[in-house]
């Protein structure tokens, strides 16, 4: 046990070394790689915290999507420089916004050193409860995002939803209802397309699993999304699928399904469980599950649209 | 705050009220925007008529109303909850929501030959999702869930400002965005921090917990700064004016009028009903000297606008300044704060509707005019009797001159600070209002002037109506009786019953 404490001092200066080479490095891809990196090596921060849903989370989110997000808009920009100049910020703002950061870090460092402890928490009970008759569920952390917290998990989709909605529209008018343009505009090597027939079906495999232990186990609707959402931007950037029209309605169902039956289960349970969100017993594991069937669906299709950006119109029929 | 039931009876209006228009979001999203537009359109009297039920069981029951979803109370579970304000301010987002959408009929029906248009579908869809998130903020009780109806909100408002499509709507809408996206995570911070302190994020749970400790001074710094942002107090207001100024003129009104009120409800909620154990002598000043700085500065710049819609905008700051005097002329549970109380949500309500209708006439003047230089409006009041009489109206309001909405608040402010001994909040609410007056002139002046408007479209009489209806609204807000103001005690902590 005693080489751990050292492992995870050595992780924290990581950490910090990381995010200090993000800030620092001159070049935008490079910076790109250090954010991902940045990402992965807090899953694993994660982990340590024994918060495994998290860690799982931080991984899909903050390594995969927003890193291949982050290199399809450098890539963007990379094209755009030709005609603008890239002036960044001057002296004075760095300096008001290193300052600004130091304050809010150095506030935040004073208060969690001095949170109570043991921490104030709701986890136990929250946990007793969901493993109890009626909700028979083993992951207290899917038991409070789909049960003790279903309005804000129902929203947050909604949220999703106009994010994908914000993008499309800074279209242009006559490209409304093509699809986005492909992630890579070049023919994709052999290696790649290789990775792409060899990862993506292995990496679906592993998210629909995510998602279905999630009930019992460290996993759920939104870490299986987007370990599928993933995959799927993969196969879109070796160009073995190619994104949808955004006036597609099979695309629009997909989109609205998860925050859809989660809505109309809510309403029901007013009829069937006397309350809004509530489940009738004896239904809430099953009811459970098929609300994050379509949940992942959502999160799937909505995190690609995000990365794949506006309606193009080149891609027209 | 005294201990009641999870549920109330008509709790569950508050579910709906949330509910009616994000299930419109969906459906819209999935139908198109031909169907998007009727969908909006349809709910918008239901929404209206819910939130009359809502008020109604508020007065009735003469106490806040609540439901606890799933059958699940605090602190596992989350519970809503309307007083007399929640009340009051979902009945005004229903009106001016619904005097938004049928304005914009004109320019965003989808049309013919077309499966969906870009410009109809986002703001169709966005305007329900605002009024969801509106709803919630007004009736949430846990602040968790209550962040997530600022993202809804965020998300929604941020896409009208780039409706449009041109290069500085959408640097508008980019610098909106990063203002909006600082709060957010600015705000989640200090709920984090409450949490980790007390182990709750029910909002009356935590009223019981709460103590004046440092890290409780810093949640709450955290979170009023990213509230701060989001509203666009001074000095965080650079955001506003071009996003305001360059959204389509209907989704303007729904911004300027409500969006950024739904921040400062949240606000509000903070200070009176989370943290009334802090002493607020010390924040009270601080907010109340940023609203100051905001009515001098937001109303100079106004003075020199060259174009009506940045005019207005500009307008917009300056009057943000003046709710912040709520801080220190509502404070505690002395016999003046409901005269300060009172006067907060009048200003509220009546820079909601008068700004509302101003922003709507204003677009109606550059789209009759083709443009919206102040210098070239020479004989358009003759032209254009209804809307220049609408914007009138609303300058009325915004000076705060008899009988308006504007005129009350003022008064009872003022009112509140010569009880409270704290005439120095005076001096900026008087000298705004002469502010006012200047701006409201350079409008009106050469509009009524000598000359030849050329009018290049006559604008409908239909949506020249709904903007002065909203006008009149601010104006009627003079006559509020007494027991409008009794209402607005019901549920405000420290309430004793008595108004002014």
């Amino acid at each position: 046990m005693s080489v751990l404490p050292l492992l995870d001092i050595g992780l924290a200066l990581l950490v910090v070394a990381v995010a200090a080479w993000t800030i620092a490095a001159r070049n935008l891809f490079a910076s790109v790689l250090g954010y991902v990196a940045y990402g992965l090596l807090l899953a694993l921060v994660w982990v340590r915290l024994h918060a495994p849903d998290i860690a799982l989370t931080e991984a899909a989110v903050g390594g995969g999507v927003t890193g291949v997000l982050l290199v399809t808009a450098g890539k963007r920009l990379d094209a755009l420089k030709a005609t603008r100049s890239g002036a960044g910020p001057g002296l004075r703002e760095r300096i008001v916004a290193g300052a600004l950061s130091a304050l809010v870090a150095g506030a935040l460092a004073f208060v969690v050193a001095s949170l109570p402890t043991p921490a104030p928490s709701l986890a136990p009970q929250a946990a007793a409860a969901a493993a109890g008759p009626g909700a028979g569920l083993g992951n207290p952390i899917t038991a409070v995002l789909i049960s003790y917290r279903a309005f804000d998990t129902m929203l947050e989709k909604i949220v999703l939803l106009l994010a994908v909605l914000g993008i499309w529209s800074v279209g242009a008018d006559d490209a409304w209802g093509s699809a986005p343009a492909p992630l890579r505009r070049a023919r994709p090597d052999g290696a790649m397309v290789l990775l792409a027939r060899i990862l993506a079906p292995i990496g679906a495999l592993i998210g629909v699993h995510i998602f279905w232990v999630g009930a019992d186990a460290p996993g759920g609707a939104f870490q299986g999304g987007a370990l599928l959402a993933a995959m799927w931007m993969v196969a879109m950037m070796a160009r073995l699928l190619e994104a949808p029209r955004i006036g597609s309605r099979a695309l629009r169902l997909a989109l609205i399904s998860g925050p859809a039956v989660f809505l109309t289960v809510g309403l029901a349970g007013n009829i069937l469980a006397g309350s809004f969100f509530a489940f009738p017993p004896g239904f809430a594991k099953p009811l459970i599950l098929f609300i994050e069937a379509f949940m992942v669906l959502s999160v799937a299709v909505a995190l690609p649209m995000m990365v794949a950006g506006p309606p193009d119109g080149e891609s027209k029929p | 705050m005294i201990a009641q039931p999870a549920t109330t009876p008509g709790g569950f209006l508050l579910v709906l009220a949330v509910l009616l228009p994000a299930a419109g979001t969906l459906f819209s999203f999935a139908l198109g925007s031909r169907a998007a537009e009727k969908i909006a359109l349809g709910l918008t009297p239901v929404g209206f008529f819910l939130a009359c039920l809502v008020a109604m069981k508020v007065a009735a029951a003469g106490a806040p109303i609540a439901y606890a979803i799933g059958g699940l109370p605090p602190p596992l579970g989350i519970a809503l909850r309307a007083d007399g304000v929640s009340a009051v301010m979902m009945v005004t987002a229903s009106i001016i929501v619904a005097a938004a959408a049928f304005y914009a009929r004109a320019k965003f029906a989808t049309p013919d030959g077309v499966e969906e248009s870009r410009g109809a579908l986002t703001f169709w869809i966005m305007i329900q999702a605002i009024w969801a998130a509106l709803n919630l903020i007004f009736v949430g009780g846990d602040l968790f869930n209550l962040y997530v109806a600022l993202e809804l909100l965020t998300f929604a408002a941020v896409p009208l400002v780039c409706i449009d499509g041109r290069p500085e709507t959408l640097a508008a809408a980019l610098r909106y965005l990063l203002f909006a996206l600082f709060g957010s995570v600015s705000y989640l911070l200090g709920v984090a921090l409450l949490y980790g302190l007390y182990g709750t994020l029910d909002i009356s749970l935590l009223a019981q917990r709460v103590g004046a400790a440092p890290m409780v001074w810093t949640a709450a710094a955290l979170m009023t700064a990213g509230l701060l942002a989001k509203t666009a107090l001074f000095p965080l207001h650079l955001w506003l004016p071009p996003a305001h100024a360059n959204a389509p003129a209907a989704a303007s009104a729904v911004l300027s009028g409500l969006v950024v009120k739904g921040s400062f409800f949240l606000a509000l909620r903070l200070w009176f009903y989370v943290l009334p154990a802090l002493p607020t002598a010390a924040p009270g000043a601080v907010l109340g000297a940023l609203g100051a700085l905001a009515v001098i500065f937001g109303s100079v710049l106004a003075l020199r606008q060259a174009r009506l819609k940045l005019l207005v905008a500009y307008s917009t700051v300056a009057q943000i300044g003046y709710l912040f005097f709520v801080f220190p002329l509502a404070a505690g549970a002395h016999v003046w704060s409901p005269l300060g109380w009172s006067g907060g949500v009048m200003q509220i309500l009546a820079h909601a509707f008068a700004k509302a209708a101003m922003f709507l006439a204003a677009g109606l003047v550059a789209e009759a005019l083709g443009h919206d230089r102040i210098a070239g409006f020479r004989g358009a009041a003759r032209a254009l009797p209804l809307t220049f009489l609408t914007l009138g109206l609303g300058g009325l309001s915004l000076m705060g001159l008899p009988p308006t909405g504007g005129f009350e608040a003022k008064w009872l402010m003022l009112r509140a600070a010569a009880a409270s001994g704290q005439w120095i909040w005076s001096l900026p609410i008087l000298g705004g209002g002469l502010l006012a007056g200047g701006y409201v002139y350079r409008i009106l002046a050469p509009a009524l002037a000598d000359g030849e408007a050329a009018i290049q479209a006559r604008p409908e009489r239909s949506r020249e109506a709904i903007a002065l209806g909203l006008a009149v609204i601010a104006l009627a807000l003079a006559f509020a009786p007494q027991g409008f103001f009794d209402f607005l005690e019901i549920g405000r902590p420290f309430a004793s019953g008595s108004a002014p």
